[in-house]
């Protein structure tokens, strides 16, 4: 039943370039994946291991620029008259150290504030997003500043025994963000059923029990936030070669935001639910445009953001699953239900 | 009582928080495959004495051992190595997992894996994940939870809830296993229920050390009490020798006895 949703849906997603030939759709399609990927690599950590990490895009922005910087090459000098230079290697390098490079810095971020946790891992990532936008803002000679860096090559893949297959069109790109985005999927789907993810969940749930159970706090939550930073610098990684332009400003903390709202609206702590969310608001915005003006748009998208919320409060993937589960008279063995269950049966 | 070796030994510890005295000059031991309860008033140290014996306090004064390692300068996941597990007063469970869920986060010690062959979905990743799946119905069958493995665990009864923080401690493998007020909240038969199963623990070779203000229940299962009070041990021995003994009555069976 599971699987055949699952292969229902890819298959959907698969066959949308096939009969949508609206590049401006397409357009959206694309860049709603990639934030899409970003959402669920937030989830991660938000939605498993309870860390709300308010800076996210900066892992996004660094395998973006690593990224792009890598393809592009660069020439910066550095105090004592040396000079750092780096010819351009192939996109697809630049993709893996995107990558890499996010996922090192996920690991200094955990281990710099997960030692103190909640509150405390807010604030460190929204001031490291920060750190790294004015980095990124004044450092013109390696990043161009506010100039951006232009003319990112697209991406390559090498096919042995053909050379390169270079994905021009948006057909190709769509493709590209819709097989990483399922990698993503799948690397996040095992982890949180693994044994790692079960003490990812005890941690989350009762932290004191955990520990005396022989779960390692520190270990877990960085391991999380590597592999929830590096999928970030994936998503960045094909952003930056899919717009072929980036500048600071896709540090901004409203990306952050937008990612949040994808993985709230959806589910937080649902394998789909950053999907779901992702699509509704990321094509909310398209389908608004041209039936609304702009001002309109942003309260409507506000609107809509609060009805699902109020509607919906776990989310929609959770809410939904928990009333098809209901009509179906199966029991759920989520707690909120069985709560009020218990409560009804005991008079208090 | 008939000899045993000595599991643990609790020599001269003391506890100060400040100026206050939790515990002065405490000394007992507990024997291999023993059950042995810890009683006393509220605010007689027993908690206190509970958590220096797995790590969560550092003794002011004095030595715990357990099987001839000093646990000295020992943090809580290492002492849970050495065989000594024990369950907390309130927060028993992971609430919003099923019953079967819980026991497979219990079970982590056992399992581990490398995270890639989980990722990868390896032979030894899946073999591994099968043996915890069967050692987690040992463990619910074992404290009587097979009806309810598959409901949330925030959803059961105090009772139930206090079992499945039992079976918890089992899963990491306790040679010793020490049990903080575990039949707080239970009803009668649920007590009673509980009271056999700490047998079959014992039973089964581990030893038991339990904080417990329910007097019956301590009356009935422990071999030896040892009775706190103000941060000393005012008596000890077994429930015939406690249940008369003129100062445990004063200072704790007649306080009791004067409320009901």
């Amino acid at each position: 039943m599971r699987a055949i949703s699952t292969i229902v849906a890819v298959a959907a997603l698969a066959s949308v370039p096939l009969w949508l030939r609206d590049p401006y759709l397409l357009n959206a399609l694309i860049t709603t994946g990639i934030f899409i990927i970003g959402a669920m690599s937030l989830n991660l950590l938000l939605g498993f291991t309870g860390q709300l990490s308010l800076g996210h895009i900066a892992f996004f922005g660094i395998g973006a620029y690593v990224s792009a910087l890598t393809s592009l090459g660069f020439d910066v000098g550095l105090p004592g008259d040396f000079r750092l230079v780096h010819a351009p290697w192939p996109p697809i390098a630049g993709f893996v150290l995107g990558v890499v490079v996010a996922g090192l810095c996920g690991y200094f971020v955990g281990l710099l504030s997960f030692r103190v946790r909640g509150a405390y891992f807010v604030i460190v990532t929204i001031s490291f997003a920060e750190v790294v936008r004015l980095v990124a803002l004044n450092w013109v000679e390696l990043t161009q500043g506010p100039l951006a860096l232009t003319n990112i090559p697209s991406i390559a893949l090498p096919l042995p025994g053909f050379g390169e297959f270079t994905l021009r069109t948006k057909m190709h790109n769509y493709y590209l963000v819709l097989v990483v985005a399922l990698i993503a999927y799948l690397l996040i789907a095992r982890l949180v059923h693994s044994h790692f993810g079960r003490a990812m969940r005890g941690l989350m749930e009762n932290e004191t029990l955990a520990i005396s159970v022989g779960i390692d706090v520190t270990r877990t939550l960085t391991i999380a936030a590597v592999i929830s930073a590096a999928i970030a610098g994936a998503a960045g990684s094909l952003y930056a070669h899919y717009i072929r332009i980036i500048d600071p400003e896709v540090f901004a903390f409203i990306n952050t935001v937008t990612m949040v709202i994808m993985v709230i609206s959806g589910g937080k702590g649902s394998l789909a639910g950053p999907v779901v969310g992702g699509l509704i608001f990321g094509l909310l915005p398209v389908a608004l445009r041209p039936v609304m003006a702009p001002e309109a748009q942003w309260i409507a998208y506000g609107g809509v953001l609060i009805a699902i919320l109020f509607l919906l409060p776990r989310g929609i993937v959770p809410s939904l699953t928990q009333r098809l589960g209901r009509r179906l008279g199966r029991t759920s063995a989520r707690a909120p239900v069985a709560l009020t269950e218990t409560a009804a049966k005991e008079p208090a | 009582m008939t000899a045993r070796s000595v599991a643990m030994t609790i020599d001269q510890v003391a506890v100060c928080f400040g100026g206050l005295v939790a515990i002065s000059d405490m000394s007992f031991t507990v024997g291999e495959g023993e059950i042995v309860s810890l009683i006393g008033p509220n605010g007689a140290g027993k908690t206190t004495a509970f958590n220096v014996m797995t790590g969560f306090l550092t003794p002011s004064a004095g030595r715990v051992t357990y099987r001839n390692t000093a646990l000295a300068g020992l943090k809580p996941h290492e002492i849970a190595d050495l065989g000594l597990v024990r369950t907390f007063q309130r927060t028993s469970v992971f609430p919003n997992d099923t019953v079967h869920d819980n026991l497979l986060i219990g079970l982590h010690r056992q399992g581990r894996v490398r995270l890639i062959d989980s990722l990868l979905g390896l032979p030894s990743a899946r073999a591994s994940e099968r043996m915890l799946r069967q050692r987690a119905s040992e463990l619910i069958e074992w404290v009587g939870l097979e009806r309810r493995a598959h409901d949330a665990a925030g959803s059961l009864s105090y009772g139930e809830q206090r079992l499945v923080g039992v079976a918890l401690a089992l899963a990491a493998e306790p040679s010793m296993l020490l049990l903080d007020e575990p039949v707080s909240g239970m009803n009668a038969s649920e007590t009673h229920r509980f009271v056999e199963l700490i047998r079959s623990i014992r039973d089964r070779g581990i030893t038991i050390l339990l904080v417990e203000h329910d007097m019956p229940m301590v009356m009935t299962v422990s071999d030896r009490i040892v009775v706190l009070n103000y941060g000393r041990i005012i008596a000890e021995g077994t429930p015939d020798v406690i249940r008369n003994d003129p100062a445990v009555i004063e200072a704790y069976l007649g306080h009791g006895a004067a409320r009901a």
